[in-house]
């Protein structure tokens, strides 16, 4: 590493580096202590900026199309996709099982996402990484994958993982440092599951999934019940 | 006012959405969606564009509110983060860079209502506390956060090594911390 990546905090927490430098940064980050403090230290005064922005005031509907697209993405909740034949070739017309079969396979699909182009949902997450040179690792312990995009954004692939109770949630953790990082919370169910993860994955990281209490933890409880290593 | 007693805390409305309240989430939103939505648009400068970031960073907050640490930063600054970068990333993306933008003058605000009360008065401690910062210091930050510039690109528009202008964004915003607390933003 040629910087010293401390130089690159008031940077950070401005969003002025670019990919690489932010990716560099948020490696080391979950390392250094004082740059998590530093940092915030920092996000304040940048947050503040906000308040003095003053745009114009937003649409009505804004507040509506927020809450409907909350409802229909029950959070990293699981999106239901079709139940999944066990014969992986009957499924292939399904575009979203489709993406579910590459993975499986192991083969890097590039043009699958056609129809799901313009869908916001997360319905669409494992073909927009895909698309993004995505790489799939196998779940060690559950049946599925983890999908890693270049800039580290990620999701995971999981079918039949058995429903949360109800008291319960699962909760996916980035572990590339000493602190593991919560990546986002889903409850799991019949059939597979995309799970976008709400933390990127830094190349040599490994993402973990353990069952929590609902509202989820802040740090894992053990057993892993599965993971994958980023690569 | 009585109607404190019952308010939740910003801190406590992003616990309630980690346990999927959407209730809390469009509580969230009426607190800080035109501050979140005046600065997208800022950035962006285009209505649907600033739309479509304000209601990913949403999104993004219904989805890691569980991983919200009220330790490490007060809720509005959290959630306002996802809303810079998303805004940010976009407006990349379309590379519709704004040439030097300015900190706007206070426009009207709805009179009457609490929460555009409580953004203009933040709003005036802020600007006045970005008009105190030495314009070397300022002038990195405001074209970092509003325009959407990377360092190396601050460094070209501002003829100043890059090594300058981290330093310069680093006091500056260590400045701006001090004037912001001195000017009792926090308890606005």
């Amino acid at each position: 590493m040629s910087h010293d990546p401390h130089d690159l905090l008031a940077a950070y927490a401005l969003d002025a580096l670019d990919d690489d430098e932010r990716e560099r940064f948020e490696r080391h980050l979950p390392d250094c202590e004082e740059c998590t403090e530093q940092l915030a230290l920092l996000r304040e005064p940048v947050a503040a900026l906000a308040f003095a922005a003053e745009g114009p005031v937003p649409p009505k509907e804004l507040r509506e199309r927020i809450i409907d697209g909350a409802r229909a993405d029950p959070r990293a909740t699981v999106i239901k996709l079709p139940r999944r034949n066990r014969a992986l070739g009957a499924v292939a017309a399904v575009a979203v099982a489709a993406a579910c079969l590459a993975i499986g396979l192991g083969i890097y699909a590039h043009s699958l996402s056609n129809s799901l182009d313009r869908e916001r949902s997360a319905t669409s997450l494992v073909e927009k990484l895909l698309a993004e040179n995505a790489t799939t690792r196998p779940l060690i312990g559950a049946n599925g994958s983890l999908i890693v995009a270049e800039n580290g954004r990620a999701g995971l692939l999981v079918c039949g993982l058995a429903g949360a109770p109800s008291s319960k949630t699962y909760e996916a953790w980035v572990i590339s440092g000493k602190t593991p990082v919560s990546a986002g919370l889903f409850r799991g169910g019949s059939g597979c599951s995309q799970i976008a993860l709400t933390q990127r994955v830094p190349k040599s990281a490994m993402v973990a999934v353990t069952l929590e209490r609902a509202g989820g933890a802040t740090s894992p409880t053990l057993p892993i019940l599965f993971r994958a290593e980023a690569t | 006012m009585s109607r404190e007693a019952e308010r939740r805390t910003d801190e406590e409305l992003v616990e309630a959405v980690a346990r999927a309240d959407e209730d809390a989430l469009g509580e969230l939103y009426d607190r800080f969606g035109r501050v979140a939505y005046g600065l997208a648009y800022k950035i962006l400068q285009d209505a649907a564009l600033a739309e479509d970031a304000v209601q990913e960073a949403f999104l993004q907050i219904w989805r890691g509110a569980g991983s919200y640490r009220p330790e490490r930063a007060k809720a509005s600054t959290w959630l306002l983060t996802f809303v810079h970068r998303r805004a940010v990333d976009l407006v990349r993306r379309e590379q519709k860079r704004r040439t030097l933008p300015v900190v706007g003058e206070p426009e009207g605000s709805d009179p009457g209502a609490d929460e555009a009360a409580v953004t203009r008065s933040r709003t005036e401690i802020v600007q006045g506390a970005l008009r105190r910062l030495p314009a070397e210091q300022r002038e990195p930050i405001e074209l970092a956060y509003y325009a959407g510039l990377t360092q190396s690109e601050l460094a070209e528009r501002l003829g100043q090594p890059l090594g300058t202008i981290k330093s310069r964004m680093f006091a500056g915003l260590q400045r701006l911390r001090v004037l912001l607390a001195e000017a009792g933003y926090e308890s606005a």
